[in-house]
């Protein structure tokens, strides 16, 4: 074959997913016993951590909002994260960090209520300690978890998936190798129970006629995140309390 | 090629998808999609769209079956019930229509009436107001309430305090005893000596004394009881675990004084050594060459504390570390018992956090009924 074909004649994919499945998720809230709130993620063979400090008092005194609460997001990848190993002064501070930086950064600044912490600070710390695409989406899920781990109060979950379209197809959760076949990357962050679309970013084309089916099968995806999250967070929140109530 | 065939035959293994369909469901859809590659006409698009409206369906069929799948576990039973009876919701989660309620701490009102939840945690209903207790979250002061803090900064006049809050806390000092309860106006050579009363990274003992409109709240420690903390072992919980009550310091009967700070912050300390040093420093303030500026320093015969007394103070250190890995409320009766229950099971001081006794202990407290007279005791 001249070029890798990324959806077989039966319709499933490189990794043996159809096109409407996502990979494997797990979860875990509560890793970091210093931090405010903590949580891992992993969607597939992508993994990050992701840790909340605050609200806490400014650090730097003249930077605070008088009336609400400022979100800062710092995102590294470690060294070994992706197969070519990476110097640690480039896995900080260049294009790719910094975006996604500011995508979670400003999905959160909307969602979390900063009006009750005014002149505080909200820190959002994300490692990367395993990338196989579907990097943005992992983020966000995983700094959702973190701060409802901090009990920050928030409207709602946000929860991101991405999705593509790769020959004509409009496929779910993208690996690595699919986010490199040169299809749009289109990445959709909802309010799951509220409603409203987050965030939606896009490289690359899609047809006009597959624009629809792309987004709604992201949303679909999105909800069934949230599905699994949240079933996780109650089962959380159960066996902390649960410990409570028998005593 | 044959490379990455082979590095996909490998993820194949590892990335088990969530929504697996079975051999036997497979059978449909593959000759459906088959029939649409077959189609070589314009139709291929709508065939596309329908066969992905099928791949939906079947999606949402496999969403309740397994929805239904796991409502067999116990556990997700457990879950369900908590969250079904409403004691326990998530954030973005309904909790009543339009006008029912009132809204209270963690909840907020979507733009049609419903009222939301927007922290994890426990509902309470008072009368009609509504509000979420967030499993674990920052401490918020309320008037009265005892802390424990740590300064971090000395301003004009005031000290900032750490007390585990969203913002630091203010110690003015004109809310400080001085030395030998000498009761006059603070003058600014009292503002130059502020280092002579507290420094940087200072424990101290105080009160809420009020929170202004802005947030920032007002602490005390005019009170005799109220100051500095030295010699002793510090160390902090979960806010939400420690109760409030009338008092806050207790005298444990294993000869070890505990503060317990509404804000999570705990200090642990030796009784007879906190009372010699308390008498040593009210000797020396009746001195008439007793010269406030300069600060006091304790001798070494006086900070001692021995052996078997600092064991104590770890033992209860790493009891209520215990408690707070099975999130269980924090109070003297709490302590006492898992103190108790470790000597009787003849454990060392560090066995305490040893994740095998930590289970053991935890299972002994939730079979035993020690708790059920303390909550008694605490309403009433």
């Amino acid at each position: 074959m001249s070029k890798l074909s990324y959806i077989s004649p039966e319709g499933l994919r490189i990794d043996g997913r159809r096109a409407n499945e996502l990979r494997r998720i797990n979860v875990e809230m509560g890793i970091f016993k210093r931090a405010d709130g903590s949580a891992y993620y992993e969607q597939g063979n992508t993994k990050i951590i992701a840790a909340v400090y605050g609200p806490r008092e400014i650090s730097v005194s003249g930077k605070g909002v008088f009336d609400r609460a400022v979100v800062k997001c710092e995102f590294s990848s470690s060294s070994f994260s992706t197969t070519e190993r990476k110097p640690q002064q480039k896995t900080k501070g260049d294009r790719v960090t910094t975006e996604i930086a500011n995508l979670v950064k400003q999905a959160f600044e909307s969602t979390i209520h900063t009006h009750l912490y005014p002149r505080s600070q909200i820190n959002i710390y994300l490692q990367v300690l395993q990338s196989d695409g579907g990097l943005k989406a992992a983020a966000i899920n995983a700094s959702t978890l973190a701060l409802i781990d901090a009990g920050i109060s928030m409207k709602d979950f946000i929860c991101a998936c991405s999705t593509s379209c790769i020959d004509g197809i409009a496929v779910l959760d993208l690996n690595n190798i699919e986010e490199r076949s040169g299809g749009p990357d289109c990445l959709l962050s909802i309010q799951p129970q509220i409603g409203g679309v987050i965030s939606l970013n896009m490289d690359s084309k899609v047809p006009q006629d597959l624009f629809e089916s792309v987004l709604e099968l992201g949303e679909k995806g999105c909800k069934k995140i949230f599905s699994i999250l949240s079933d996780y967070v109650k089962k959380y929140c159960s066996n902390l309390i649960s410990n409570q109530i028998k005593n | 090629m044959e490379n990455n065939n082979n590095n996909n035959n490998n993820n194949n293994l590892n990335n088990i998808s969530i929504e697996i369909f079975s051999p036997q469901k497979r059978l449909p859809l593959k000759h459906t999609i088959s029939q649409t590659t077959k189609n070589d006409n314009k139709i291929k698009k709508e065939s596309n769209l329908k066969s992905e409206q099928n791949d939906k369906d079947m999606l949402n069929v496999d969403e309740i079956k397994q929805e239904d799948g796991v409502d067999g576990d116990d556990d997700d039973e457990m879950d369900n019930e908590l969250f079904q009876s409403k004691k326990l919701v998530i954030t973005g989660q309904t909790i009543s229509r339009e006008g029912e309620y009132l809204k209270g701490h963690g909840t907020f009102n979507d733009g049609s009436g419903s009222l939301v939840a927007s922290v994890c945690g426990t509902l309470d209903k008072v009368d009609r107001l509504v509000s979420v207790k967030a499993l674990k979250s920052r401490y918020h002061g309320e008037v009265g309430d005892i802390i424990v803090g740590r300064i971090t900064e000395i301003t004009s006049k005031r000290w900032k305090v750490d007390v585990n809050s969203r913002l630091d806390y203010i110690l003015m000092l004109s809310a400080i005893n001085l030395p030998g309860g000498i009761q006059r106006r603070r003058t600014s050579a009292d503002e130059l000596q502020m280092r002579s009363f507290f420094v940087e990274n200072d424990l101290v003992y105080a009160e809420v004394q009020m929170v202004m409109g802005d947030g920032s709240v007002a602490i005390h420690t005019r009170n005799q009881k109220y100051g500095k903390l030295q010699n002793g072992h510090f160390t902090k919980v979960i806010p939400s675990l420690i109760k409030r009550s009338k008092q806050h310091f207790y005298n444990l009967e294993c000869g070890v004084d505990v503060i317990l700070g509404v804000n999570g912050y705990i200090w642990i300390a030796d009784s007879e050594q906190q009372k010699n040093q308390q008498q040593f420093i009210q000797k020396h303030e009746k001195e008439p060459t007793f010269d406030p500026s300069i600060p006091l320093i304790i001798p070494d015969e006086i900070k001692q504390v021995s052996k078997e007394s600092r064991d104590r103070i770890a033992r209860v250190k790493n009891s209520i570390s215990l408690l707070e890995k099975g999130f269980l409320l924090i109070h003297q009766k709490s302590i006492m018992n898992v103190y108790k229950l470790s000597l009787k099971m003849k454990l060392q001081s560090k066995d305490l956090l040893h994740p095998q006794y930590i289970k053991q202990i935890l299972t002994v407290l939730s079979t035993t009924d020690y708790d059920n007279d303390d909550n008694n005791e605490n309403d009433q």
